[in-house]
């Protein structure tokens, strides 16, 4: 399997702070990853940075061997964790914007996830729930046609049938040519869906392992596992 | 029907397990061919590369093959079928009487038990 993502003693600050400390990361196309660790740990820094919206203080970072830039933005598709569609669009005014901004954006997958989840094109930002909102949100991101995904919370705020949805989303719409990272903390949802774990802690890198190295060598799920080393 | 996945054991080892019943047990047809592992991963909620792996482990049993452009198809060897079940069945009449032995109880008395059970 050949690298989509590649971080090498990655480092960034912010100010005295250091966010992320000396990452070294590699990530292969057909892998969905889970990002774990405590709040503050590095999680939402690390996906910026990938993203392109960081820039690293040292090391090195590519895409699909590229540096960060104008060529790795058209394959990532970013999911933030706040929404940021303006209140005054309706549904077809960002699934335009989306269409027009990123080449690879499949308008036909996006049809078939609004029609899946109930939303339709002339609803307005202003009049939907924030669950409903982070929906959107994530079909739009979803319905890209990229190489790498970066959904940073994405379902912390939605009832657990859309997540089931999503979940089977993201199953369903897997490419051996794509890889899919996503942060969360809700880990016994989603556990069964990732190939790897990757845990930091206070902006290092605890573990990468697959799920199931870490079930077949602790007799634990990855959930417990994480309640177990994060204790407070 | 759902896909029961616990928390203290491989996920692929419990998909091998649940997919050899579905087909000792009938549940998938001699013969037919298999929904996709994309499919299969999204019923039962489960990364496709680890789907992908429990159906190796499957087809090194034999219990399925994979055609190369069409997908993978139940075997057709209901002997291999019946043979696997019995194996199957002996383990838990074993570990069954294991258990039932450990409270004292005589082995004309649990078959007395086993008759008046509803099977």
């Amino acid at each position: 399997m050949s690298e989509i993502l590649k971080c090498t003693g990655l480092t960034k600050k912010y100010g005295k702070l250091v966010a992320l400390d000396n990452i070294d990361l590699s990530v292969n196309k057909g892998q969905i990853i889970g990002l774990l660790g405590p709040n503050g740990s590095g999680k939402t820094t690390l996906i910026k940075l990938i993203a392109g919206l960081l820039k690293q203080n040292s090391g090195e970072l590519t895409v699909d061997g590229k540096k960060i830039g104008i060529e790795t933005k058209g394959i990532v598709s970013y999911l933030p964790e706040r929404t940021y569609i303006p209140n005054w669009m309706r549904v077809i005014d960002i699934v335009k914007m989306f269409e027009g901004f990123y080449e690879d954006f499949n308008l036909e997958k996006a049809k078939t996830m609004f029609d899946n989840l109930g939303i339709k094109f002339n609803q307005r930002i202003k009049a939907m729930s924030k669950g409903t909102k982070e929906k959107l949100q994530l079909i739009l991101v979803m319905s890209r046609d990229a190489q790498l995904y970066l959904l940073d919370e994405p379902i912390a705020g939605v009832d657990p049938a859309a997540r089931d949805y999503i979940l089977r989303t993201i199953i369903t719409n897997y490419n051996p040519e794509a890889a899919v990272i996503i942060s969360t903390h809700l880990i016994q949802d989603i556990e069964t869906v990732l190939d790897d774990v990757i845990m930091i802690h206070n902006g290092r890198l605890k573990i990468h392992k697959t799920v199931d190295e870490i079930r077949e060598e602790t007799g634990k799920s990855v959930d417990e596992l994480f309640r177990e080393v994060f204790k407070c | 029907m759902s896909w029961e996945i616990k928390n203290d054991r491989p996920v692929y080892i419990q998909l091998v397990e649940e997919l050899e019943m579905r087909i000792l047990n009938g549940t998938y047809t001699s013969g037919t061919k298999l929904l996709s592992v994309r499919d299969l991963a999204g019923e039962a909620q489960v990364n496709p590369n680890t789907m992908q792996k429990a159906l190796g482990e499957l087809e090194k049993k034999g219990l399925i093959s994979s055609k190369r452009t069409s997908g993978n198809y139940i075997t057709d060897d209901e002997k291999l079928i019946r043979n696997l079940r019995t194996e199957l069945a002996v383990c838990e009449v074993e570990a069954f009487c294991g258990k039932v032995k450990k409270l004292g109880i005589s082995k004309e008395e649990t078959i007395e038990l086993i008759n008046k059970e509803e099977f």
